[in-house]
C-alpha cells in the first residue's frame, strides 16, 4: 500500500524507534565500564572494571546482593505460581462457568487499578492483621507473640500476593489468547481414540499449549523481578533489588549504580533469552504433533 | 477435560485474587472512613479525610486547591503521554504490519520492540541521565554545534524528562495491541481501497484507523490507568517539584496517614474506573484476545 519513499520514511521512523528504545540503556551499560577516575557521564574516561568491583564491594548501607537474591527468590516463586494458577484458570474458562464473568473483569479491574492502590491495601491488610495477631497474643498470654512477633508482612506472604495482582492478569490473558486459538479436534481425535482425560491432557493439551506457557512463565519472572510500584509499601522491611536500587538513585553519585544497573539488565537478558530459546524448541515439538 | 466440574480449576486463581487484590481495596474504603493519629489508626465512620482532600476545593474565589491542582498536573502527562505513545506506537505497528514482508522478520522486529518490557523499569528510567544531564550528551553535543552556550536546565529533572520517560517505558503497551488488530486487517480489502485509487493516507484514515480501533482502545487504557497513578517515574525523573496524585497517597503513606492516603486511593481509584468503563464502551475486550 505505501509507495517506496513512503516505505522508506517508514523505515526511519521505526529504526528511530529502536535508537530510543535501546539507547538510553546501551549508553549506562558501556558507561558501566567507565575508568575510576571517570563521572556520570560521557567522556569516557578510560576503560575499566572499577566500578563493578565497587559493586561488589557493597555500596554503603545497602545491601545489594541481599536484595538481588530476594529478587530471584520471590521471581522464581512467582513465576511458579503464575504458570500453575493461570494454566488451572485459563483450563476452567474454556467453558463458561458461574462467576466466569465476575472473574474475568477482576483480573481485568488487577491490572488497570493503581498501583499504589493496591499496594496501600496489602499495606493496611497486613497492618490490621499484625494488630491483631499482637492483641490475640496479648490477650491470650501467648509468650513468643509477646516477645518476638514483629510483623507478618514478607517476601513469602505480601511479597508473592502482591506480585501475582500483576502478574496472574497477564498470565490468564496469555492463556485466552492461546484457546481462543485452539483446536479441539485433536483432543476429540484423543478422546476418540481411547485416551482417558488425564492422557488427552498430559499426551495432547498440554504439549501443544506448552510454548505459551513458557511465555507465561517468562511474563511472571520478569514482571515480579522488576517489580517495583505495587512492592513499595507491601514488604515491610526486606527490600527487593528493584526498590534498592530506586533509593540508591538519590544517594549514589557515582558509575557503580550503572554497574548494577548492567548486572541486573544482564540477568534479565539471561531470562529472556532461554525463554525464547525454550519456546522456539517446544514450538517444534508441538509442530511434530501435529 | 470438558467435566462440569471443571470450574474447580479457577478457584485458586480466584482465591489469590479475593486475598491480595479485593480484601485490600474494601479495606482501603473502609479505612478511608477511619479517624487517625500519628501513630494509631481508629475505626470510625467520619467523612474527615474526605473534607480535608477537598478543603477549599469549591471555593472558586481562592483560586484552586491542591488536590485539584494535583489531578491537573497528573492528568497533563496522561494526555501527552497518550498522544504521543498514540502516534508512534500506531505508526510502529503500521511499519511492522505493512512494510515487513516476511512473516520471521516481522517477529524478530516485533520482539526488539517488546524485550524491554522485560527489562527494569528503573534501570530505563536512570538510563536518562548521562544523556539528559547538565554534562550529559545532549547538551554537550549542542554546546560543541555552537547552538547553545549555556547547557539547557530544563533537560532533566523536569516536565521534559517525566515525559519522555514515559513515552519510553509506555510506547509497547501501544505497539503490542495496535499491532495485533492490525495484522488480523484482510488484506484484500488494502488492495481493493488501492486499486479504486486511495492513496495511502485514505486508506489510513478510512480503513486501518478504524479497524484497529479496539487494538488502539486497549493500548490506551493500559497507557492511561499506568501514568494516572504513577509515583515513580515522576519521582526519579521529575525531580521534588512535580506533583502527582500517586505521590501524595505514596507520601502520606510514608507517614503512616493511611486514612488521608485511602480517601485519596478512593478517588484515584474511582476516576480510573470511570475512565475505563468509559472506553471499554467503545471496545469488547474479551473478544478480541
Amino acid at each position: 500500500m505505501f509507495s517506496r519513499a513512503q516505505k522508506a520514511w517508514l523505515t526511519v521512523f521505526f529504526s528511530c524507534f529502536v535508537i530510543f528504545l535501546y539507547g538510553p540503556v546501551l549508553s549506562i551499560i558501556l558507561l558501566a565500564f567507565q575508568g575510576p577516575e571517570g563521572g556520570l557521564t560521557f567522556p569516557m574516561r578510560g576503560f575499566s572494571l572499577h566500578w563493578f568491583e565497587e559493586l561488589w564491594r557493597g555500596l554503603g548501607v545497602v545491601d545489594i546482593s541481599r536484595g538481588l537474591r530476594r529478587s530471584l527468590f520471590l521471581g522464581v516463586l512467582v513465576m511458579i505460581f503464575t504458570v500453575i494458577l493461570s494454566l488451572c484458570a485459563g483450563l476452567a474458562f474454556r467453558k463458561k462457568f458461574r462467576g466466569s464473568g465476575v472473574l474475568f473483569y477482576l483480573t481485568i479491574a488487577s491490572l488497570i487499578i493503581p498501583s499504589i492502590a493496591i499496594s496501600l491495601g496489602i499495606a493496611l491488610q497486613f497492618r490490621l492483621l499484625d494488630e491483631t495477631v499482637k492483641w490475640l497474643g496479648q490477650s491470650l498470654e501467648i509468650q513468643w507473640i509477646i516477645d518476638d512477633f514483629q510483623t507478618s508482612m514478607g517476601l513469602i506472604a505480601s511479597g508473592l500476593g502482591t506480585h501475582l495482582t500483576w502478574t496472574l492478569p497477564f498470565g490468564l490473558l496469555i492463556m485466552f489468547a492461546v484457546f481462543n486459538r485452539f483446536n479441539p479436534s485433536y483432543e476429540e481425535a484423543a478422546r476418540d481414540l481411547g485416551a482417558t482425560p488425564w492422557q488427552t491432557f498430559w499426551g495432547v493439551v498440554f504439549p501443544l499449549i506448552a510454548p505459551a506457557l513458557v511465555g507465561v512463565a517468562l511474563f511472571g519472572f520478569t514482571l515480579s523481578y522488576d517489580e517495583l510500584a505495587r512492592s513499595s509499601q507491601a514488604l515491610g522491611a526486606v527490600n527487593t533489588l528493584p526498590l534498592e536500587l530506586r533509593g540508591l538513585t538519590t544517594t549514589v553519585t557515582n558509575p557503580s549504580i550503572y554497574a548494577l544497573g548492567a548486572v541486573t539488565t544482564g540477568v534479565s537478558f539471561l531470562v529472556i533469552g532461554l525463554s525464547l530459546g525454550l519456546f522456539w524448541v517446544l514450538r517444534q515439538k508441538a509442530g511434530n504433533i501435529k | 477435560m470438558t467435566k462440569p466440574t471443571n470450574s474447580i480449576l479457577a478457584v485458586p486463581f480466584a482465591m489469590v485474587l479475593a486475598t491480595f487484590f479485593v480484601l485490600p481495596l474494601i479495606l482501603v474504603v473502609v479505612v478511608s472512613f477511619w479517624d487517625y493519629t500519628e501513630y494509631s489508626l481508629i475505626p470510625d465512620l467520619i467523612l474527615m479525610n474526605y473534607a480535608e482532600l477537598f478543603y477549599g476545593c469549591f471555593d472558586w474565589d481562592q483560586g484552586l486547591c491542591t488536590t485539584f491542582a494535583t489531578y491537573l498536573s497528573t492528568f497533563k502527562y496522561v494526555f501527552l503521554t497518550w498522544c504521543l505513545t498514540l502516534v508512534i506506537g500506531f505508526g510502529v505497528a503500521l511499519y511492522l504490519v505493512f512494510c515487513v514482508r516476511s512473516l520471521k522478520m516481522q517477529i524478530v522486529l516485533f520482539l526488539v520492540c517488546t524485550i524491554p518490557f522485560w527489562t527494569s523499569n528503573v534501570i530505563r528510567m536512570i538510563s536518562w541521565i548521562p544523556l539528559l544531564g547538565r554534562n550529559g550528551i545532549v547538551n554537550t553535543a549542542l554546546m560543541s554545534l555552537g547552538i547553545i552556550d549555556q547547557p539547557i536546565e530544563w533537560l532533566l529533572y523536569s516536565g521534559f524528562s517525566v515525559t519522555l520517560g514515559f513515552v519510553h517505558l509506555y510506547t509497547l503497551f501501544m505497539v503490542v495491541p495496535i499491532f495485533n488488530s492490525m495484522a488480523k486487517i484482510d488484506k484484500s480489502l488494502i488492495e481493493a481501497a488501492k486499486d479504486s485509487g486511495a492513496s495511502a493516507w485514505q486508506i489510513i484514515t478510512n480503513i486501518i484507523i478504524p479497524l484497529s480501533r479496539s487494538g488502539i482502545m486497549i493500548g490506551s487504557i493500559f497507557v492511561i490507568t499506568i501514568v494516572v497513578g504513577d509515583f515513580i517515574t515522576i519521582g526519579v525523573l521529575g525531580g521534588q517539584q512535580i506533583a502527582s496524585v500517586g505521590k501524595i497517597i505514596y507520601v502520606e503513606m510514608s507517614y503512616l496517614q493511611f486514612p488521608a492516603a485511602a480517601a485519596n486511593a478512593v478517588v484515584l481509584v474511582s476516576i480510573t474506573l470511570l475512565m475505563v468503563a468509559a472506553m471499554m464502551r467503545i471496545v469488547n475486550v474479551r473478544k478480541e484476545l
